[in-house]
């Protein structure tokens, strides 16, 4: 039977999506109520995943929909974008590189390495959680849009 | 100043190149991961390198050793500018002779203050 990340893991991810949002995008974000992703509506159209390996395994995905997106890396990058092309994949990879590197510092006793990212596109896509842990996940409004970030995280130690 | 930028993400390249605009170095060439920094480094003239961590092929901490290892290159001050954000991390790049440090995410005036101190 599958348990739901703990909050103590997720916290890092949470701290580090705000601090990067607020200095690479000057972008001012709030979390809203935790949720399980099994309960959860959520299709997307743009998703950008982090594997964890190491003490814990895992993934973070921040997932947008397309117009949130497109504001998004605008800000990110500093320049207007209006079409989900490979710049903006690229964008949305590297902000969720960032958001699972940034994370690392306070999950350290873990000994955590993370991949590449990979980055997932389809209109109305879903992400699913696995069989070991139930993913939650982290509803974020912003004046770009509303996104969510979803950690999957299960401890080895 | 000539700078090689390395990181496998255009994106990071495009930020950091218009940080660098913005401070008036121009002369900016790109690399998208070790192996490429490497082949380009070879062609001599650059002065300061500014190095992401993780990168297919040959990540940044291991270009940033052949870097120091090198007579030819070994001089070059490298800001290794990355999400890797651990002690441990810091530690084994200043350990291997990175000349500063930048962790993602960052204002674009921490990375400028980074590269005007080693300038001076």
């Amino acid at each position: 039977m599958p348990s739901p990340v703990k909050v103590e893991h997720i916290n890092p991810f949470l701290s580090a999506t705000i601090e990067t949002f607020k200095s690479m995008l000057r972008t001012q974000i709030t979390p809203g109520k935790i949720i399980l992703i099994k309960g959860a509506k959520l299709s997307y159209d743009i998703s950008g995943i982090i594997g964890l390996s190491g003490g814990a395994r895992g993934t973070v995905t921040l997932s947008f929909p397309r117009i949130t997106a497109l504001k998004a890396v605008s800000e990110f990058i500093g320049e207007k974008v209006v079409t989900m092309d490979d710049t903006v994949k690229d964008a949305i990879g590297e902000l969720t590189n960032i958001v699972a590197g940034s994370a690392k510092k306070d999950l350290a006793q873990y000994k955590i390495n993370i991949s590449l990212p990979s980055v997932i596109t389809g209109e109305n896509h879903k992400v699913l959680g696995g069989k070991e842990v139930i993913p939650l996940v982290v509803p974020f409004s912003s004046p770009l849009g509303d996104f969510n970030l979803i950690v999957s995280f299960i401890s080895e130690t | 100043m000539k700078i090689l930028l390395v990181d496998d993400s255009s994106t990071m390249r495009r930020i950091q190149k218009n940080t660098l605009e913005k401070i008036g170095h121009t002369d900016v060439t790109e690399a998208e991961d070790g192996v490429d920094a490497i082949k380009k480094l070879a062609a001599g003239g650059f002065e300061l390198v500014l190095m992401d961590w993780n990168m297919p092929n040959m990540t940044g901490i291991e270009a940033l050793k052949k870097i120091k290892a090198d007579p030819a290159t070994k001089d070059i001050p490298v800001i290794m500018v990355t999400s890797e954000s651990e002690k441990t991390r810091i530690m084994e790049a200043i350990q291997s002779g990175a000349a500063n440090y930048v962790v993602k995410p960052f204002q674009p005036e921490t990375l400028a203050e980074k590269i005007s101190s080693i300038k001076k």
